[in-house]
């Protein structure tokens, strides 16, 4: 949703009016076809849309198309704006918190919608070698399932987010002793917090990592924020960090959960990245340090 | 590579695509430039409360993909993949529609819940209690043939698989009432199947089809997925280029093409611009149309998907279908698709019949 919401008020009065350059781009694959008119970019495109997974499943996809041979560099992230269609659903869906959000926090009340955009380059070893460059960060793996138990909310025990983790860590070959930070999907509502920290908590065991949500300083970027939490997971390795779980002050009552509260310089080498969306969809990937 | 078969097919469209009838024998006319499609009965599948909340997109993707579930003798397939240009327009538009009436107050979450893209693929996962991989493509008139490429991806790493695939995209009344503002269908009412004949534009459509694939075998007259590929704003040089790529990966000549499935539109200039790629690319081939009978819509290549395997199956070609016949048989079929001519796309299937 973009401009559409401009054109339908005089439209809904008059079908013969609101001005038809407000819904050129209402398509959703419209802003990856106006960036591969900017690059010249005739052959692969696609555009992802499951809800606040769609990017980490682009991120993944583009690796897949790269481990199959068929692209060497591939450019892959989300964007979404803010707009009065999404602010008015998540209203009437009672879960946005008119202060700013306390993601993890046992007085959580909801979350703050977010705007922006977050993309990676991602290449073939080919190209790396070629190009004699250093990656910034790998992409070990990466899971994607369904959550197949209510179109918006996750279940107690985050089924789909576990077997999200459960499939990324597999296909990296890594143990979950071996993740140094997550930075968690954590939108602050209180199904999402719990449902999270219960898979988190089931898979990770006693070992739990370094984790925070970065929404507590972004929002809820929604469709992006999968490219932006990517960046910031890339950002942890390049820069050897962990970032800050802004305004936790006490664990929730259902799962104990005390996430990174201060900004810390450490060791960081695979970092895990989650995003669930509505319709059950739920998405991990893992960024390693070459 | 190991061939990737479709082992269960389910069509909702403005033909009558389902149920026991033979391929294409009676040809449902339109005499409007919207084509609604010929729906079943949604009671096998859902309860009436059900139905009442859910809109066509919802309800057609939905019996579509049961249907080919059930054609596959599955119950639960281990991927879902779904493409859809427009999504879910029925709900957007009621929630727009509210936002404005209400004055943005006191609105029904439910339509905006049910708004976003990937509401039909999680619908059918939620139905089938489906955990497994579940993804939505919204790249216009990619968003077919970018669902594929992702199964047929899946297939080739997990031959075992079995994955649910397909396309759906709905008219709405606000839809449609915005698009032909732009110009792009036919002023005038006529009938769908002067299509081509009178070239004064397209025809709206809208479907959903689904499809199983799998990299095992069922039954002896199975039909093959070869490749697929997509060509944005590209020239002919890059179509002919983008050809021999995956005619060559296909271990395939141009000459070993029998039939050519055209996505004409009814739009004059598009239609002779794609007529004229055709002559030069395949000299040899058959050639034969469909949007006459689904309607111009971003996942229409998921009905000529179809067709084109019924086709091949059947060893026959409709004369609906037909436009230039070689009286060759259609064993390696390929789907030529264009859209308002700034999108291309082939998609390569093929009979394994086990007589050959």
């Amino acid at each position: 949703m973009d401009r559409t919401e401009n054109f339908f008020p005089a439209f809904h009065q008059d079908s013969a009016k609101g001005k038809l350059h407000d819904v050129v781009n209402h398509e959703c694959g419209r802003s990856t076809e106006i960036v591969a008119d900017d690059l010249g970019i005739h052959h692969f495109i696609s555009t992802i849309n499951t809800a606040c997974s769609s990017s980490v499943n682009a991120i993944a996809l583009g690796s897949r198309l790269i481990n199959h041979g068929m692209l060497d560099i591939v450019v892959a992230g989300g964007t979404d704006a803010l707009s009065k269609f999404t602010l008015n659903g998540f209203n009437s869906l009672m879960i946005l918190d008119k202060e700013p959000c306390r993601p993890f926090d046992a007085t959580r009340k909801g979350l703050n919608l977010g705007e922006g955009a977050g993309f990676v380059v991602i290449v073939s070893e080919r190209v790396l070698q070629q190009e004699k460059k250093k990656s910034l960060a790998m992409v070990a793996g990466y899971g994607n399932t369904n959550d197949a138990y209510h179109q918006t909310a996750s279940s107690p025990e985050g089924r789909g987010s576990y077997a999200a983790m459960q499939k990324a860590l597999a296909m990296s070959g890594l143990s979950v002793t071996d993740i140094d930070y997550i930075n968690l999907h954590g939108t602050g509502t209180l199904n999402n917090d719990v449902s999270e920290g219960t898979a988190v908590k089931r898979f990770f065991g006693d070992q739990l990592p370094r984790m925070s949500s970065t929404k507590a300083f972004t929002g809820h970027t929604l469709g992006a924020s999968g490219g932006i939490e990517a960046v910031f997971s890339v950002l942890a390795i390049m820069h050897q960090c962990v970032f800050p779980n802004l305004r936790f002050e006490a664990t929730m009552p259902e799962v104990e959960i005390v996430p990174q509260q201060k900004f810390e310089q450490t060791t960081v080498n695979h970092v895990m990245s989650n995003s669930f969306g509505f319709g059950g969809n739920c998405s991990s990937i893992i960024f390693s340090k070459q | 590579m190991a061939t990737i078969f479709i082992t269960g097919m389910g069509n909702i469209s403005p033909q009558k695509t389902w149920g026991d009838a033979p391929l294409l024998s009676e040809v449902t006319e339109h005499n409007s430039e919207r084509l609604a499609c010929v729906e079943p009965d949604y009671t096998q599948w859902f309860d009436p409360r059900q139905l009442r909340r859910m809109s066509r997109v919802l309800k057609m993707g939905v019996a579509a993909g049961s249907i080919a579930l059930k054609e596959a003798n599955i119950t639960v397939p281990d991927a879902i993949i779904t493409g859809t240009g427009y999504g879910c327009l029925e709900d957007t538009g009621i929630f727009l529609t509210k936002m404005v009436e209400n004055n943005e107050e006191a609105l029904n979450p439910t339509p905006f819940i049910q708004s976003t893209h990937n509401t039909i693929g999680s619908l059918i996962a939620l139905m089938l209690q489906c955990q497994g991989y579940n993804q939505t493509y919204t790249q216009g008139a990619f968003s077919f043939e970018n669902s594929l490429l992702d199964a047929l991806m899946m297939v080739k790493e997990e031959p075992a698989l079995k994955v649910l695939v397909g396309g759906v995209d709905e008219i709405t009344d606000l839809s449609h009432t915005i698009q032909k503002r732009f110009g792009i269908f036919r002023a005038q009412p006529e009938s769908n199947l002067n299509l081509f004949t009178t070239g004064r534009g397209t025809v709206n459509g809208e479907g959903a089809a689904y499809f199983v694939l799998s990299g095992e075998k069922v039954n002896d007259n199975a039909v093959g997925v070869e490749a697929v590929a997509t060509f944005y704003k590209a020239d002919e040089q890059t179509l002919k280029q983008g050809l021999d790529d995956l005619l060559r990966d296909a271990k395939l000549q141009v000459s070993d093409i029998d039939f050519v499935l055209l996505g004409t539109s009814g739009n004059a200039g598009t239609d002779k611009t794609l007529l004229d790629y055709t002559l030069k690319m395949f000299p040899e081939s058959s050639t034969g149309v469909f949007k006459h009978l689904s309607g111009e819509h971003p996942v229409a290549s998921s009905f000529a998907f179809w067709l084109a395997a019924r086709m091949i199956q059947e060893q026959t070609i409709p004369s609906a279908v037909m436009l230039h016949d070689t009286g060759r048989k259609p064993k390696n079929v390929l789907i030529f698709n264009q859209y308002f001519g700034t999108h291309h796309a082939f998609i390569l299937l093929k009979s394994c019949r086990a007589s050959g």
